[in-house]
């Protein structure tokens, strides 16, 4: 169980996030929606620990992390796996490296098993025969595949995805979709994605919640947010241009 | 009243008036330049401060289990080896100008013989380490500076957070160490290429005598100039390291930004050679 309460963040002048409270059931995918710049990777980034916020709590089952000292927040960390916006895979290793790398660090395991459980978990994500490319050879979508077999290698108990479908063709966004969707059903974990696209936010969320102006400010099931009376939210689900959401800069 | 004096009189009020203006604009600037200065000193005791904090990190990443040997040793080829052949050129140009420079020069004044303790003493307590030193800053300072940099702005440093490793120990720890041992070692190559580009000037182009020339050079030569310079130049390695690392792990802002740290990174250990370079000397070599 993940649990955000009171969750503030500012970078110098900068208040990112302005009391956050959020609490995502085991078991359950959580989707978090939200404009650009409005902290959603801010968000995320305080869930696994590497940003500390300025005040509040992350509970990560019943133990708040934002009070660990760091070699305590490193145990905690081998409990998740995280996608990145731009998969963020290590440019400077083969892509079975990379899905490897938590294996072979934490798991102490040779590199023939750790090869084999990572030709394994990319076979997972639909690619084969790609274990010896190194990053640089890959598309967009086959680096964002590699990332979410690093994700999953080490068997974690909770994901968390930041942007999973962000500039992505639209084929191969429900296909990252439809991998979301299996990690959760065959390795049943506790998932937090964040993203800004409403297709996939309804496919593969139990319950979303939107960020607007550094808060939460309404959570529910994917049938309860399309029906929402929430003036803000309904605007950013419809995608206008026109309501209570202001772009910055431009008049309407 | 006369219309001269009249005149004379605004005049002097004027003066005054612009007397006083120019006071305090005068005022206003040493004010400007010191608010400048105090801003410029403010940003650098945080820059110095980060740093000092960096080191501190490392220092514990390094005594820390397990040891990174394979990184460590990636790293010693990526800074000793390819670092050599640039460091061979410019010791053995070097060693042969300093021979040249004072043969000639020397010869004004009849002490051509003292041409193999010249070369010795400027290569192993200065040119060696110093040159070395500014060839690696340049090399594989901005390489670091960039490798880390690109891995900040593309979030694999947050990648690795969340796979449970510490970027400090994977990424910091072996440059460092790979740092202070390639750079005495290259140093120590250095110094002998230099000496024997000396030589060749000296005696095969110059036509000096060469049982001589060595022995000038082994008679005034003590092992404690090639020690300290060596210390010099574990210093100057360990520094390197430092500070490219530290330029590309805080990089901000894009491709842009890792541009930046690149170049910090060059000037900031380059400027921190030549400076530190003369209070090491004033310590070491008394
Ligand atoms: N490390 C950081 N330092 C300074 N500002 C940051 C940092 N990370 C994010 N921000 C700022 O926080 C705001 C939210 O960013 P982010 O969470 O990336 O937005 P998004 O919702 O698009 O993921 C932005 O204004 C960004 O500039
Ligand atoms: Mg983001």
């Amino acid at each position: 169980m993940i649990e955000l309460i009171d969750l503030h963040k500012s970078f110098g002048g900068n208040h990112v996030l302005r009391g956050v409270n959020l609490k995502v059931e085991k078991g359950e995918g959580m989707v978090v929606i939200g404009g650009s710049g409005s902290g959603k990777s801010v968000l995320i980034k305080h869930i696994i620990g590497t940003l500390k916020p300025d005040r509040g709590s992350v509970f990560i089952e019943g133990v708040d992390i934002a009070k660990l000292a760091d070699h305590e927040l490193y145990e905690v960390r081998k409990r998740f796996g995280m996608l990145f916006q731009g998969a963020a895979l290590f440019d400077s290793m083969k892509v079975w490296e990379n899905v490897a790398f938590a294996l072979m660090r934490h798991g102490k395991l040779k590199e023939k098993d750790a090869k084999e459980i990572a030709v394994e978990k990319l076979r997972m994500v639909g690619l084969v025969g790609v274990e010896n490319l190194m990053p640089s050879e890959l598309s967009g979508g086959m680096k964002k595949r590699v990332g979410l077999a690093r994700a999953i290698a080490h068997s974690p108990e909770m994901l968390l995805y930041d942007e999973p479908t962000t500039g992505l063709d639209p084929i191969m966004a429900d296909a990252i979709n439809d991998l979301i969707i299996e990690m959760k059903q065959r390795l049943s974990v506790t998932s937090v994605a964040i993203t800004h696209d409403m297709h996939s936010a309804y496919k593969i969320a139990d319950r979303i919640a939107m960020l607007y102006k550094g808060e939460i400010i309404e959570v529910g099931t994917p049938d309860a947010i399309k029906n929402t009376d929430n003036a803000i939210v309904r605007q950013f689900i419809t995608g206008s241009a026109i309501g209570p959401i202001k772009i910055e800069g431009v008049t309407v | 009243m006369s219309v001269s004096v009249k005149n004379r009189l605004r005049k002097l009020t004027l003066t005054r008036k612009t007397d006083t203006e120019f006071m305090f604009g005068f005022i206003e600037f040493i004010g400007r330049i010191i608010s400048k200065f105090w801003y410029t000193f403010m940003l650098f005791t945080e820059e110095l401060g980060r740093i000092i904090l960096l080191v501190c990190s490392t220092m514990k990443q390094i005594i820390s289990p397990p040891a990174e040997f394979k990184n460590t040793s990636k790293q010693m080829v990526e800074i000793g080896i390819k670092s050599m052949p640039v460091v061979l050129i410019t010791a053995v140009f070097t060693g042969m100008v300093l021979a040249l420079q004072s043969y000639t020069g020397f010869k004004r004044f009849n002490a051509e013989f003292l041409v193999g303790t010249v070369v010795a003493l400027s290569v192993t307590r200065e040119l060696g380490p110093v040159l070395t030193g500014l060839i690696v800053a340049g090399r594989a300072g901005a390489s670091m500076a960039a490798e880390l940099g690109t891995m900040r702005v593309t979030e694999q440093i947050d990648a690795l957070e969340t796979l449970a490793t510490n970027p400090v120990k994977y990424l910091i720890v072996p440059r460092f160490i790979a740092g202070v041992i390639v750079l005495p070692s290259l140093t120590v190559v250095a110094d002998i290429i230099g000496i024997v580009g000396g030589y060749f000037v000296t005696v095969v182009l110059l036509g000096a005598n060469s049982a001589l020339y060595w022995r000038r050079t082994w008679d005034y030569l003590e092992m404690d100039d090639i020690y300290n310079g060596l210390i010099k130049s574990c210093f100057f390695g360990g520094a390197i390291a430092i500070i490219s690392c530290y330029k590309g792990f805080y990089t901000e802002g894009g491709a842009e930004g890792v541009g930046k740290a690149t170049t910090g990174a060059v000037v900031l250990s380059s400027m921190t050679i030549l400076i530190s370079d003369y209070f090491l000397s004033a310590w070491l070599f008394k």
